[in-house]
C-alpha cells in the first residue's frame, strides 16, 4: 500500500474547554482533489490551519509523504512549507504590493530582487488564470473579489507546490464566478499534477472540485468516499447537508460517536 | 469591608494585567530583535518604514517644535521679566528644547502619526489573514513586517529630533528677535555658549529610546489583535495610548538617570 500524500491521524485541538477537533484521521492520496464539507463552525479552517503549522494541535500527528510535521521547525520545516500552496478564503493578498509581486512572493520571500524576471513571470501566471498582463502593476485593492481570488490562485501556484489547499474558495462569489474559480482550480490542479485539499460548505463547488469528499462533524471526519456517491452516501448528516437541511441545527452537535 | 475587598480585587487585577501586557511586549521586543539580526533581511522594507517614519513625519514635528519654541521663549520672557532675567531667554529656551520638549514632543508626534498607523495596518493584516499567508509563503512576519519597523524608528527618530531641537531653536529666536527686542547674534552666540554636548547626547538617546518605544507599541498591539474591525479599532487606540505612556515614563527615567546626579 502507496503512503498517502498527506496522513492525519488522532489530531485533537481545543480552544479553552471547546474541542473543535476530537480525533481526526484522514488520507489524502497523492494526485487526488479531496475535499473536506461541513456546516459552519465544525472546525475546518482550524483543520487547515493544523495541517499548515498555523495552529499547533493538542495531540495527533500530521504526515507529509510520511514526515511527521507537528513539531517540525527549522529548515525542515522550512522545507515541508515549500512543497505547500495555499488559497486564503479572503484571498489574503498584500495591499502594500502590487500583484506582480503577490504573485512571485513565495519566490522571493517578499525581498525586492530580479524585478524585471518576477514581473514576467507573474504575468505568465496571471495568464494561466486568465488575467490580463496589464493587471501585474495594480494594487489588490483595485481588483474584484474574483480577480482577487484570481491572484491568489497565481500565487499560490507560483513555486509549483506538490499540495495545495483551498478555504472556502467560492465563499462571496457569484455563481458564475464561483464557477469559473473551482474550474481554474481543476485545471490547475491537473496541470500541476498537484494533490489538492480543500475545505467548503458550497456544494457546487464540491462537485466540481472534488475527487473524494470528507465530512467533518463533531471534530471527527463521520465519513467519506467518491464525490459520485455524495447524493447516495446513506450517512444521515451527509444526506441532511446535501439537502441542505443541515443549518437547522447544529451538525457537529449531532455526530454520532 | 465587602466593598473594599472588591475595589483591590479589582486593582490587583488591573496591575496583573498591565504587568502582564509589559512582559507580553517585552518577549515580543526580544523576540523581534534576535530575528532583526539575522538574515534574511528586508532593506527595501527597512528604507520604506525609514522614509514613512521619518520624512513624512517632518512637517507635523517641525511645525510642533516651531510653535513651542516660540511660546517657551515667550514665557521665559515673561516669567523673567519678574526677577530681571530676561536676557536668560536663549539659555534656558535651548536647554529646554533639545533636553525636553524637542526629543518629547517629537516623540509623541511621531506616536500619534505612526504607531496608530503600524497598528492598524498590522491588525488589519491579521485581520485579512495577510499574517498567515506570510507564514505559509515562508516569510517570518517578526523579520519582514516588525523588525523594520522598530530599527527605522529608532534609527529615524534621533535624526527628526536634530531637526525638532534646531527648529525649536529656530521658534525662539523668531520670537525673540521680532518681538522682544533681542539681537540676532548676541541670541545665537548665547544659544551656542550655553548648549553642552552633554544636552544634545541625551537628547539623542532619548529619540532613540522614544522611536523604538513607539514601534513596538504599534507593531505589538497590532500583531496581537483580535475581533475583526472593532479590534483595529482597539490595537489603534492601545498603541497610542500605550506609546504616549511609555514615552514619558521612559523620559522620566533617562533624565534622572542623565541629570539627576
Amino acid at each position: 500500500m502507496t503512503t498517502p500524500r498527506l496522513a492525519l491521524r488522532g489530531l485533537r485541538k481545543a480552544f479553552g474547554r471547546r474541542e473543535v477537533l476530537a480525533g481526526v484521521d484522514l488520507d489524502v492520496r497523492a494526485g487526488e482533489s479531496l475535499v473536506v464539507i461541513g456546516a459552519s463552525g465544525t472546525g475546518k479552517s482550524v483543520l487547515l490551519k493544523c495541517i499548515l503549522g498555523l495552529l499547533r494541535p493538542d495531540s495527533g500527528s500530521i504526515r507529509l509523504d510520511g514526515e511527521e510535521l507537528v513539531g517540525l521547525s527549522g529548515p525542515r520545516l522550512e522545507a515541508a512549507r515549500a512543497r505547500i500552496g495555499m488559497l486564503f478564503q479572503g484571498s489574503a493578498l498584500f495591499d502594500s504590493l502590487p500583484v506582480w509581486r503577490n504573485v512571485t512572493f513565495a519566490l522571493t520571500s517578499g525581498r525586492s530582487v530580479r524585478g524585471r524576471e518576477m514581473k514576467a513571470r507573474a504575468i505568465a501566471e496571471l495568464a494561466r488564470v486568465g488575467l490580463a498582463p496589464e493587471v501585474a502593476d495594480l494594487r489588490p485593492a483595485a481588483l474584484s473579489g474574483g480577480m482577487q481570488k484570481r491572484v491568489a490562485l497565481a500565487r499560490a501556484i507560483c513555486a509549483r507546490p506538490d499540495i495545495l489547499f483551498f478555504d472556502e474558495p467560492t465563499t462571496g462569489l457569484d455563481p458564475v464566478m464561483a464557477g469559473q474559480i473551482d474550474r481554474l482550480i481543476r485545471e490547475q490542479v491537473s496541470a500541476l499534477g498537484a494533490t489538492a485539499l480543500s475545505i467548503t460548505h458550497d456544494l457546487e463547488s464540491v462537485r466540481r472540485v472534488a475527487d473524494r469528499v470528507a465530512m467533518l462533524a463533531g471534530g471527527r471526519i463521520v465519513w467519506e468516499g467518491p464525490v459520485g456517491v455524495l447524493d447516495c452516501s446513506g450517512h444521515p448528516l451527509v444526506e441532511r447537508f446535501v439537502r441542505g437541511r443541515a443549518g437547522d441545527s447544529p451538525v457537529g452537535a449531532e455526530a454520532p460517536a | 469591608m465587602r466593598l473594599a475587598a472588591r475595589a483591590l480585587v479589582t486593582l490587583g487585577a488591573f496591575v496583573l494585567q498591565g504587568l502582564a501586557a509589559l512582559g507580553g511586549m517585552a518577549l515580543f521586543a526580544a523576540t523581534a530583535l534576535g530575528r532583526a539580526v539575522r538574515p534574511p533581511w528586508y532593506p527595501a522594507r527597512l528604507l520604506e518604514q525609514m522614509a514613512l517614519v521619518g520624512w513624512f513625519s517632518l512637517p507635523v514635528v517641525g511645525l510642533t517644535a516651531l510653535f513651542t519654541g516660540a511660546a517657551l521663549a515667550q514665557q521665559v520672557f515673561v516669567g523673567g521679566s519678574r526677577f530681571n532675567a530676561e536676557s536668560t531667554v536663549p539659555a534656558i529656551t535651548v536647554i529646554a528644547v533639545v533636553r525636553e520638549l524637542g526629543p518629547v514632543l517629537a516623540g509623541l508626534m511621531v506616536a500619534g502619526r505612526v504607531s496608530s498607523a503600524m497598528a492598524a495596518e498590522i491588525a488589519t493584516m491579521r485581520v485579512t489573514e495577510q499574517l498567515d499567508a506570510l507564514v505559509t509563503l515562508r516569510t517570518d512576519p517578526f523579520r519582514y513586517l516588525i523588525a523594520p519597523r522598530l530599527v527605522a524608528a529608532t534609527l529615524v527618530l534621533p535624526l527628526l529630533v536634530i531637526v525638532a531641537n534646531a527648529i525649536g531653536v529656530l521658534g525662539g529666536y523668531l520670537i525673540a528677535t521680532t518681538r522682544l527686542g533681542f539681537n540676532g547674534a548676541t541670541y545665537l552666540v548665547t544659544t551656542a555658549r550655553y548648549l553642552e554636548w552633554e544636552d544634545v547626547r541625551s537628547s539623542l538617546v532619548k529619540a532613540a529610546v522614544f522611536g523604538f518605544i513607539l514601534a513596538l507599541a504599534g507593531c505589538y498591539n497590532g500583531f496581537r489583535s483580535t475581533g475583526g474591525a472593532a479590534g483595529v479599532g482597539r490595537a489603534t487606540t492601545n498603541a497610542v495610548v500605550v506609546a504616549f505612556i511609555l514615552i514619558l515614563l521612559a523620559n522620566l527615567v533617562i533624565t534622572v538617570l542623565v541629570f539627576g546626579q
